[in-house]
């Protein structure tokens, strides 16, 4: 679904990324983990096209979209939630969720997909009208998640969505991510927190310094000894 | 008392049009993050619109409202996409240096309107621009007199029609939502799918035509000269500062109160002492309230 093949990427003149490659298949919940820059919110900031690969290409559905205007990629079917929710936090809600469905499909369905995230986040409802800003951290991060499946993506990008919250938040997160898994969104997730991330996720890249240096299910990865030292501190 | 009420009347009719001039200046510090200083030159095209389309075909100014906006939406929109988005583009230049660009422009615009109408004082002279409604005409048993004037009121109600569509375009279509929220975090509303360069140009565009309508509201009661812009640009400034940067409705407050400052002003310690009411305030404004009056509406939780 998502190929992403040799790309190098730069902050100006500091290389991040170093010749990384790897696929997303139709359907499945991939991962990236690994340290704090390591390079995972980097590559998903390349994939929605907010930063530009120096080389390598990266293709959606066999198109590539590493040329195309970052502002399309919602319409072509990416959404990503961006790192620290990064919501519209004097605007409310609803007028949040109205932002992820501006385009196409997702337009003409506004209002069944608003009442699908609302019984997803059961939560939401309440605060409709109340400015984001005004949530709590786990309620923005719900919004973060419901504004990006407001735009009905065939692939949805987390970056770091249980950072910051209470355990009993990160679990209903996770519990989310598998729902959404089960009405066919491909997701790809980028997460610190790697025990919860591995056991559901199918499969997984270890990042290190901008390269992949392991891949795997997330039961093998788990079972690694590299990564059980390194992530799982066992 | 009926002095200070009348002063007060005449404040806020002033008041709702500065609300107009600097809302458009407003929005644009809200998305592009730089003051348009070329925001009083934008009006004063609008006037000359205004001042030729009586002249030559005699319409009347407030019908101009609707061939100036369109006119001013048209010029500020190929001012961002030619001369300041290229400017955007280049990182060597720092954000405050674009503002330097709009200083530029408005010079350009003023010279260019001296060179081609003269430096003439203009205005134009509409049949009803003294006539007045008086209280005592409608209330023959009234115990103090008030009047309101034509053209002050008349323009009021524009600018209060024109104030209520914004907000409308604002907060209920896709595109003013859109105009927010590139406002408040420009790359998460690239994610949403915003076009945030056309959201830009749309608001520059937007922006001009808010005071290129204000222009022709104010033409029926003030004189018209090529270099009046830099006194409205200060209003405009100054109302941007009281009401908070890139805030709508401080924005309102802000003209109100500076249009109430001045008429009072202008009635208790004379004419001509204007102008020295506005720089109190501005000076005020930044010392005891420097977020302007949108920090203190979000301190009460009220929605910007």
């Amino acid at each position: 679904m998502l190929a992403i093949k040799n790309i190098d990427v730069c902050y100006g003149d500091v290389q991040v990324i170093w010749d990384l490659s790897f696929e997303i298949k139709q359907g499945e919940v991939l991962a990236l983990i690994g340290a704090n820059g390591a390079g995972k919110s980097t590559t998903l900031k390349t994939i929605s096209g907010i930063l530009r690969p120096k080389r390598g290409e990266i293709l959606f559905e066999d198109q590539p979209i590493h040329t195309a205007e970052p502002f399309r990629l919602i319409e072509m079917g990416i959404a990503h939630v961006p790192e620290a929710r990064r919501l519209f936090v004097e605007m409310t809600v609803e007028e949040n969720l109205d932002m992820g469905s501006l385009k196409g499909e997702a337009r003409k369905d506004r209002a069944k997909t608003k009442e699908m995230v609302c019984s997803l986040f059961p939560r939401l409802r309440e605060r409709l009208y109340q400015p984001a800003g005004t949530l709590s951290g786990g309620e923005q991060q719900m919004v973060a998640i419901a504004r990006g499946l407001m735009a009905k993506p065939k692939l949805l990008m987390l970056d770091e969505p249980s950072l910051g919250l209470a355990p009993i938040l990160v679990r209903e997160i996770f519990k989310v991510i598998n729902q959404i898994r089960k009405e066919g969104v491909t997701v790809l997730i980028v997460e610190q927190n790697v025990k919860q991330t591995l056991a559901t996720a199918d499969r997984a890249y270890v990042l290190e310094n901008g390269r992949v240096t392991l891949e795997g299910s997330g039961v093998d990865l788990t079972n690694d000894p590299h990564v059980q030292a390194a992530y799982l501190g066992v | 008392m009926e002095s200070f009420l009348q002063t007060l009347i005449a404040g806020v009719l002033l008041g709702g049009l500065y609300a107009l001039i600097g809302i458009g200046m407003t929005l644009i510090m809200g998305v592009m993050k730089i003051i348009n200083l070329a925001h009083g030159d934008l009006m004063m095209v609008g006037m000359y619109i205004a001042f030729w389309m009586f002249t030559l075909f005699g319409i009347d100014p407030y019908l101009s409202v609707f061939i100036a906006a369109p006119i001013l939406f048209f010029l500020g929109v190929l001012m961002q996409k030619f001369l300041i988005n290229p400017v955007l583009k280049v990182d060597s230049i720092l954000p405050e240096n674009q503002v330097i660009l709009t200083v530029g422009i408005g010079m350009v615009l003023a010279n260019l309107a001296t060179i081609l109408f003269t430096s003439n004082y203009r205005s134009t002279p509409v049949s009803y621009s003294t006539s007045a409604w008086y209280l005592s005409d409608y209330w023959h048993s009234a115990p103090i007199e008030l009047s309101l004037s034509v053209t002050g009121t008349v323009s009021f109600i524009f600018a209060v029609v024109i104030t209520l569509a914004l907000w409308f375009f604002l907060a209920k279509t896709d595109t003013g939502k859109s105009i927010r929220a590139t406002a408040q975090d420009i790359d998460a509303a690239l994610l949403m799918g915003v076009n945030v360069k056309r959201m830009r140009v749309v608001t520059f565009g937007l922006g001009s035509a808010l005071v290129g309508a204000a222009g022709c509201l104010f033409i029926p009661s003030y004189y018209l000269y090529p270099s009046l812009g830099g006194q409205f640009t200060l209003i405009a400034f100054v109302i941007t500062i009281l009401g908070g940067l890139g805030s709508t409705i401080g924005a309102i407050f802000g003209g109100l109160i500076l249009g109430i400052f001045e008429s009072m002003t202008a009635t208790y310690v004379g004419m001509g002492w204007a102008p020295v009411g506005r720089f109190l305030i501005f000076v005020a404004a930044l010392v005891f309230l420097p977020g302007g009056i949108a920090s203190l509406l979000k301190k009460k939780g009220v929605r910007r």
